[in-house]
């Protein structure tokens, strides 16, 4: 953001675009009366709007996009605690996902799967932190199998979005 | 899909395997109780033997744990997102159902026929 006017006439619309997508998403997703008996467990469909965004903005838009969405989610619907929860994943799994994407040779895909599985992860560890208790992880190999799933779901769908985006309203995002 | 797609889910996978591996190992016998914490510390311990209702009241909120044919399931509690209730009934050793507002961990303790886990004595409190 430098301020440039031409710029940000176009982007702050955008931003806010992404981030209500991004909530709906989360809204959609804690409608669902999907449970899968498992603590932490989340389909993590808010994570297509970072996958999408990691290939079409820069690395810093798509943080504050994802960050607003987190606490504002949060406040809306969740507590303090689950703020930290998500913020934990999101941002380990944020990191992850510009990293394999700095490093050549994976397809949105694999970037997309290592955000699910980092998802979960950092959950994971937080609610251990929180409960002082190791047993959480009782239920690790089931959330790295649900990341992988729910990874290569959105990576597919972020994939057939972003060609399609390309082509037709690259200006959008110039 | 590219290569190094692949690559990662197979380490994916064979970490899950691995850690799914090691869990077993750890006792994927019936448990013999129930071992509830609250914040970390030691709430109470109630045999799965026994039908039974536990009530958690703590200052953070309140919970029901019940045990019922051999199995823990919680069927109450008053957080605000109520995921603790949709967890799977708990029997095998080092199950857990947690409830992360009230900061409860109920995991099943002392497989029945294993010596190597510390067997906790079982108060029905």
């Amino acid at each position: 953001m430098k301020g440039d006017g031409e710029t940000m006439y176009k982007k702050v619309p955008l931003y806010a675009m992404l981030v209500a997508l991004a909530m709906i998403f989360s809204y959609v997703e804690a409608l669902l009366p999907i449970s899968f008996g498992v603590p932490g467990m989340k389909l993590g469909l808010a994570n297509l709007i970072v996958v999408i965004g990691l290939y079409l903005l820069k690395p810093g838009e798509v943080l504050l996009i994802s960050v607003l969405r987190i606490v504002l989610v949060g406040y809306l619907f969740g507590n303090g605690m689950s703020i930290v929860y998500s913020l934990a994943g999101g941002l380990l799994s944020f990191v992850l996902m510009t990293l394999l994407q700095k490093i050549k040779g994976f397809s949105m895909i694999g970037v997309s799967i290592a955000g699910g599985v980092s998802h979960n992860v950092g959950q994971l560890l937080v609610a251990a932190l929180v409960l002082e208790s190791g047993a959480v992880f009782y239920y690790a190999p089931v959330l790295l199998i649900a990341g992988l799933v729910t990874g290569t779901l959105i990576g597919i769908i972020a994939g057939r979005i972003v060609k399609e985006v390309k082509k037709g309203s690259r200006q959008l995002f110039d | 899909m590219k290569k190094k797609d692949i690559i990662l889910i197979v380490l994916v996978l064979l970490l899950a395997g691995g850690l799914f591996l090691w869990r077993q190992m750890a006792g994927a016998k019936e448990g013999a109780a129930v071992r509830v914490t609250v914040n970390g510390e030691v709430y109470g311990v109630y045999s799965l033997l026994e039908p039974q209702d536990i009530v958690i009241d703590t200052e953070l909120g309140h919970n029901l744990l019940q045990i019922r044919d051999g199995k823990a399931v919680m069927v109450e509690a008053d957080c605000p997102d109520g995921y603790c209730r949709q967890q799977s009934s708990i029997r095998h050793n080092h199950q857990t159902i947690v409830c992360l507002p009230h900061k409860i961990v109920a995991e099943v303790v002392g497989s029945g026929t294993s010596t190597d886990e510390q067997i906790p004595d079982v108060v029905a409190k």
